[in-house]
């Protein structure tokens, strides 16, 4: 039944000119952006006292020396499984949420949404309401539409670029960088990535928007998978609103097809046909609609959230399911548990931590020498990090099976000065005598223990070192393979 | 996706393509036009890119590019940028004392960095990238407390730079010095340079009484008899206690330590054929080249080597 017309395989993009509107989710809304923007905007800006020495910003991503700060917490690079652990926490988090509520990170937290919808309100600002904007839109260009264009795009501009700067924060001393970024002596980094993103909010903000929602983000298709029958979403009570049409006709449902939830909607899509992959369930129609329906006299809710299951019995006349029913159902509550697993493991090893961290690899090639009394001596690469703000002794002993002695490379002694916030690379020896349990077995268990000794310079307190902190590292000592 | 077709019924207003198989039809949902002019955008970019850049491939080789882009081009740039940026501190490696090096911090993480890379390419082929040698064919561990000719940073840099019984360095360590072939059968140039000839019965008296001084189970009467034998003909290189001579690079028999192994069998064949291991000299060069390593890149990796556990 191919169509007489020619098909066209390309369309251009219809302009989208949301209508203002008003309501709990539009006020939800506006805070959630307003908190969600300052505390993006913000951030940098937090100052957290880390002592002498060490960066003063709350929150930083210290790339040159390879740090991240977080308020209190100071993650090394090794220590990388704790932005894995975070990285998995918002992936099941996603999921919870998508299960449970469907797209609420589409419609309220996405930074796409949020800036797109700061645009919006500017827009909205400079040029005035739907209309207006469908007007100004039509008419050809005169010196009104060049300047309201211009200041809109100027603003566009200017938030694109307090982005781009915000983003650069997070990776220096915020109060500094501005005082370069102004001075023009900053890093052409800086300069290049502010660009790049000054330019690309004001793109996506501006002339893509839900361009991006719907042909570049997986996340709409991936969405599908995490949604069932139960998940709570946006949609309209067709039982309830059909037929639509005039309310003087008889047997016309509620629905007056006032087009008030389309005009609103930033994606220009219509809810009544149903769960659709352009929805961002942002809830603006529900406002839209809950505003008809107060003036016509009607409930509010003909578009709400609802789940599917809701349907059956809403048609005959029950009650829906309490929504703790929605919720609580066995993937939600899998979800929950791997996500507070993960959490719980995290918060866990980061208290349990040592600020002395050291790790010890065998050298493998060869496994073991053979000195020239007939000893047998294995090699052990260690990292040695001094987390502590101050200089550091490390000081080593072993217990093994057998008796084994060691030696430390470059140093007769059996401790290594380590700086503080560095990692030093050393070698150490363990040897075992001839005939001992240790020189004869295949391999055996080895236990390195490794203590510090605060203080710049080591106390002379007569061969004994005051210990601060005490950790061992298990490895294997491999004795004559024969 | 343009809005318009979501407005409206799919079925009724999308319209298809006009592609039908078996009765299924397929819908036009038509594509953003922005899409198909990032598409054209796509091929005007590779278009312009091949002319500019290297592109195209030809038999040998591609296009170059009108701007002459290379990255090998770029490889070399920027081997050049390290190496000057390595210049001083190599000719302070150079200038420096040999022992004070590793006691200097920067000169030390230099040479340590630099002398791994050189021995992995350079000397690893023979003792091994774990520096431990090959066992039983020759090629001594590095790791260990036992050196031929000295463990000092002096030692291992003279080593280096000359090498071991090789043609090319007149200053090669042990020139002309092998461990002789002393079996009676042995024939060739290594069995002239023995003094004595010695029989079967002979060689394993004096095996006997190597297995003996270096702690292993031995014929005790065969041991005896070699004790003569040993202090008349061995005892010259390897010391009347058997302890070995660094001068002439003889091993030290008494310790657990051997080059081509240590059981009866392996001492039978060395000392009835001889062996004369050879390194070659990685610092000398003839009139007019370039020797196979710079002073700076042997200073390197003797640090390297004498900082491996067994460096005295």
């Amino acid at each position: 039944m191919s169509s007489t017309d020619e098909p066209k395989l390309y369309a251009a993009r219809e302009p989208i000119f949301p209508r203002r509107v008003s309501g709990k989710f539009r006020t939800l809304k506006w805070w959630l952006m307003g908190l969600m923007l300052g505390v993006y905007y913000l951030t940098p800006w937090i100052r957290w006292d880390r002592g002498p020495q060490m960066p003063d910003q709350a929150v930083l991503l210290d790339l040159s020396t390879r740090r991240f700060f977080f308020f209190m917490i100071e993650i090394w690079p090794n220590e990388f499984y704790f932005v894995a652990g975070l990285l998995i926490m918002a992936g099941l988090g996603l999921f919870l949420f998508t299960s449970a509520a469907g797209r609420v990170w589409c419609g309220y937290a996405c930074p796409q949404t949020v800036w797109t919808d700061l645009f919006i309100l500017v827009e909205r600002w400079v040029e005035g309401d739907r209309n207006a904007r469908i007007r100004l839109h039509r008419q050809p260009w005169n010196w009104e539409k060049l300047i309201k264009n211009g200041i809109k795009w100027s603003i566009w501009l200017l938030i694109g670029l307090a982005t781009g700067g915000a983003w650069v924060f997070y990776f220096t001393d915020a109060p500094t960088l501005m005082s370069n970024l102004i001075h023009g002596t900053a890093h052409p980094v800086a300069y290049l990535t502010m660009a790049v993103l000054t330019f690309t909010t004001f793109f996506f903000g501006g002339f893509a928007r839900e361009q991006i929602c719907i042909y570049a983000c997986p996340w709409p298709r991936i969405q599908a998978a995490m949604m069932d029958e139960d998940t709570i979403t946006i949609g309209y009570r067709s039982w309830r609103g059909e037929p639509r049409g005039k309310q003087t006709v008889a047997g016309n449902g509620d629905c007056i097809d006032c087009m008030a939830c389309v005009n609103v909607c930033p994606m220009g899509i219509d809810i009544r046909n149903g769960q659709q992959l352009a929805c961002i369930t942002c809830g603006l129609c529900i406002d839209a609609c809950d505003t008809t329906m107060d003036k016509i006299g009607k409930p509010r809710g003909l578009i709400g959230y609802l789940a599917l299951t809701d349907e059956p019995l809403e048609r005959a006349g029950q009650h829906d399911k309490p929504v703790w029913k929605h919720i609580l159902r066995p993937r939600t509550i899998l979800y929950t548990v791997l996500w507070a697993g993960i959490g719980v493991g995290l918060v866990v090893a980061l208290f349990l931590r040592s600020n002395l961290d050291v790790s010890i690899s065998p050298v493998r090639n060869p496994t073991h020498v053979v000195l020239s009394d007939g000893s047998i001596r294995n090699t052990y690469n260690m990292r040695l990090r001094n987390k502590h703000g101050e200089d550091r002794w490390f000081v080593f002993s072993a217990t093994a099976g057998g008796d084994v002695t060691l030696a430390l490379d470059g140093t007769e002694e059996l401790r290594v000065l380590v700086k503080a916030n560095e990692t030093r690379e050393q070698r150490l020896y363990v040897t075992a005598k001839a005939g001992t349990v240790a020189a004869s077995a295949h391999h055996m268990p080895l236990r390195i223990w490794i203590s510090d000794a605060s203080g710049p310079t080591l106390p002379d307190t007569g061969g004994v070192i005051p210990k601060a902190e005490r950790i061992y590292k298990d490895t294997i000592f491999n004795g004559k393979d024969d | 996706m343009c809005a318009k077709p979501i407005k409206q019924d799919p079925r009724d207003k999308v319209g298809t393509t006009g592609h039908n198989w078996d009765g299924i039809e397929e819908l036009n949902n038509p594509l953003p036009r922005w899409w198909l002019w990032s598409f054209y955008a796509c091929i005007a970019f590779a278009l312009v890119y091949s002319v500019l850049y290297p592109a195209w491939p030809l038999i040998h080789g591609a296009t170059p590019g009108i701007l002459g882009a290379s990255t090998r081009a770029d490889v070399a740039v920027e081997i050049k940028r390290f190496d000057d940026l390595n210049a001083p501190i190599k000719a302070k490696l150079v200038a420096a004392d040999l022992t004070a090096i590793e006691k200097d911090d920067g000169l030390k993480s230099y040479a340590m960095e630099a002398g791994k890379s050189i021995f992995a390419t350079n000397c690893a082929p023979c003792h091994g990238a774990g520096a431990a040698g090959v066992q039983g064919k020759g090629y001594p561990n590095l790791l260990d407390n036992d050196w031929l000719y000295g463990g000092s940073i002096d030692a291992i840099h003279t080593t280096i730079t000359h090498g071991v019984r090789n043609t090319v360095d007149p200053d090669a360590r042990n020139v002309g010095i092998v461990m002789p072939a002393w079996s009676d059968k042995a024939t060739g140039a290594m069995a002239d340079a023995a003094t004595t000839k010695l029989n079967d019965e002979q060689v394993g008296q004096v095996v006997n009484y190597v297995l003996k001084i270096s702690g292993q189970t031995a014929d005790e009467a065969k041991a005896t008899a070699g004790a003569q034998i040993f202090a008349d003909n061995c005892a010259a290189c390897h010391g009347a206690d058997g302890k070995g001579n660094r001068d002439m690079g003889a091993p030290n028999l008494t310790d657990a330590i051997w080059l081509y192994g240590g059981s009866e069998a392996t001492l039978t064949q060395t000392i009835s054929y001889g062996r004369a291991g050879v390194m070659p000299t990685w610092g000398y060069a003839p009139q007019g080249s370039a020797p196979r390593l710079s002073e700076d890149q042997i200073r390197a990796v003797a640090v390297y080597v004498h900082s491996l556990g067994g460096g005295e």
